[in-house]
């Protein structure tokens, strides 16, 4: 596992800069369990102040000083984003490997319901989540939800591979030396889907924090609890552009392209790699 | 023929089923909360002493009949139904009492034109531009376009139509940033009004391409790369067939079956992010309308923008799935 990371680091120029961009933001993230204010409170601080040595990013014109607050925000989305994503995961490995091992009829329901899930539309389905429980709503839930609905299309990336392990020579020793299909699926054949769970981690997280910051900023989560997505809630409805605070919007702005493009970096930079054709070429065979 | 015509039943008891489980979890998750849809609406109703008290009634009366709050689960499941397949939701109370039904078809338009526009343009433009950097991987110009589509591609939707609206609203007032047309229109078959609605519809339009278009781009380039090399277009190019015949006829036609398929799964998105653009532009469409309903607390309105939606990414994936074997012969064989 090291020295594929090595690798990366060293021949792909895109893996290590997404690496950088993502170690920043974890690291701005997890100050947050250092932070001396508590980001949910408001009038904390002098409201409006621009940038400087006080307040790092300044303030914002609910009173909270902008660092911990957008620090607070990350950590929580973040940790949403992983959450969603390793739910997700378990679903998406569990159905891939036994749809491709098992096939027959088992194969044929459980990707007639995939199909079923990839068709429905799920922004729909969160806001009437949303608006029939309100405030009630906690990320959590709103985890268990999108994590729903993230997984069907790589369950048939995983149920792909599969396929191809099942004829494999070395299923068929494990087969006929008495091994469980539970122990052939989980011992013999993850290790060869874990490259593909790695890629679509990443993917995953970007749509789940993606759909987080779409919902919060039309006010459908609930708004006490900082996010990326409700840091702009807030200074949207303070119109803060407007009134020219402009530091409330463009510093989550940085901050989230630089997350997005961080995730995405490493989750295109891991799918090269995967696919060993590019990486030959990459390393100039 | 026989083989396709099977496949086309396959995948319409399959988009049946879709839209049956959709709606029927939209019908689930109003009903399995512990809150009680009509007392919410009341409530919130009650709150606002400007809807007159025989509206309320009658907004009791719908809802109640609605949800039959009195009867069993099961025959208030049915009754859904039957009122869905006649279309009738019952009355919203943005515009009371105009059915809400009504409401979701005039914002349909609005919101079909800029999403089927600027798809269909991420989608040819993205993939024609990719393929032509899959094939040409030294092209100057080609490879910092991938390096801005790169930059561009993981941005939320909201940023970039955000990112817009300042650069539009605030630097260079050239193009109007709110609505559908402009107030001084007349909506009509003229002029003014179809020019208005373009100007309009640009911004929306322009955001919602720059997010899409990047995904497109990458995704036929990483294809078309790995296509190159292949045994068959070292021959054709050996055999001095056109470079355009090989890129336009072999090479995208066959690192478009995968595009298909992922223009399909990914048209639940493209829904969200136009949802985002409309919010954003204040554009008169479906997204809009949502946004009211749930916060005005529109439970007839909010239940029809959810089916009707359901129903319409449903078709549309369906409708995609059905060009899918014309190009693959794999998928023909079968």
């Amino acid at each position: 596992m090291f020295s594929v990371f090595r690798d990366l680091i060293r021949y792909n120029l895109e893996f290590a800069i997404g690496m950088v961009l993502v170690t920043i933001v974890v690291v701005f993230a997890a100050l947050s369990f250092i932070s001396p204010v508590d980001p949910t409170l408001i009038y904390m601080s002098m409201p409006d102040q621009p940038p400087s040595a006080e307040y790092w990013f300044g303030t914002n014109s609910r009173g909270q000083d902008l660092f911990w607050q957008l620090s607070a925000a990350f950590r929580n989305s973040l940790i949403f984003g992983i959450t969603v994503a390793v739910l997700s995961r378990i679903i998406s490995i569990a159905v891939g490997l036994a749809s491709g091992y098992i096939g027959g009829w088992v194969d044929r329901v459980l990707m007639f319901i995939n199909d079923i899930f990839v068709a429905v539309p799920i922004f729909p389905i969160l806001v009437l989540f949303y608006f029939v429980l309100r405030n009630n709503m906690d990320s959590f839930t709103l985890a268990l939800i999108m994590a729903c609905f993230g997984w069907p299309f790589d369950a048939r990336l995983i149920r792909s591979v599969a396929v191809g392990l099942k004829h494999r020579e070395f299923t068929r020793h494990a087969v006929f030396s008495g091994m469980s299909t539970r122990k052939v699926l989980l011992e013999e054949h993850l290790p060869y889907v874990m490259p593909i769970v790695f890629a679509t981690f990443m993917n995953n997280m970007l749509w789940s924090i993606g759909l987080e910051v779409t919902l919060a900023v039309l006010g459908f989560t609930n708004l006490n609890n900082p996010t990326i997505g409700t840091v702009l809630y807030w200074a949207n409805s303070h119109s803060a552009m407007v009134v020219g605070v402009w530091w409330w919007i463009v510093i989550p702005v940085v901050l989230i392209v630089m997350t997005f493009l961080g995730l995405f970096l490493l989750a295109v930079s891991m799918n090269e790699y995967i696919d060993p054709r590019s990486r030959l070429r990459r390393m100039g065979a | 023929m026989q083989g396709y015509l099977w496949f086309v039943s396959k995948r319409l008891l399959q988009l049946l089923a879709v839209i049956f489980c959709g709606i029927s979890a939209t019908f689930l998750v109003t009903h399995l909360s512990p809150i009680d849809p009509v007392e919410q609406v009341l409530g919130r109703l009650s709150g606002r002493s400007n809807l007159p008290p025989e509206a309320i009634e009658a907004t009791r009366v719908a809802l109640t009949e609605m949800y039959g709050t009195n009867e069993p689960i099961l025959q208030q499941y049915i009754n859904f139904w039957l009122r869905l397949v006649r279309g009738d939701l019952g009355p919203s109370l943005l515009a009371f009492p105009t059915p809400a039904m009504e409401l979701v078809g005039r914002a349909m338009p609005w919101t079909l034109g800029l999403l089927t526009t600027s798809t269909l343009i991420t989608f040819i433009v993205g993939n024609l531009m990719g393929a032509l950097a899959g094939y040409n991987p030294d092209n100057k110009f080609l490879k910092a376009f991938g390096l801005i589509s790169m930059g561009i591609q993981p941005v939320p939707y909201y940023v970039v139509a955000f990112i817009l609206l300042i650069i539009f609203g605030y630097f260079l007032p050239i193009l109007p940033i709110n609505g559908g047309f402009a107030m001084d229109v007349r909506p009509g078959f003229s002029w003014p009004f179809i020019s208005s609605v373009l100007q309009h519809s640009i911004l929306p339009a322009t955001s919602l391409v720059l997010v899409g278009f990047g995904g497109w781009f990458l995704g036929m380039r990483a294809l078309v790369s790995n296509v190159v090399n292949d045994d068959y277009v070292t021959y054709a190019e050996l055999a001095g067939v056109k470079r355009e015949t090989i890129v336009g006829g072999y090479v995208i036609r066959n690192a478009m079956v995968p595009q298909l398929t992922a223009l399909a799964m990914a048209l639940g998105g493209v829904f969200s992010g136009t949802i985002i653009t409309e919010q954003v532009f204040n554009y008169p469409g479906i997204g809009s309308l949502l946004v009211d309903a749930v916060n005005w607390g529109d439970y007839s309105l909010v239940l029809a923008v959810s089916t009707v939606s359901i129903t319409a990414v449903a078709g549309a994936i369906f409708i995609v799935d059905l060009i899918h074997p014309l190009l693959d012969p794999r998928v023909r064989a079968e």
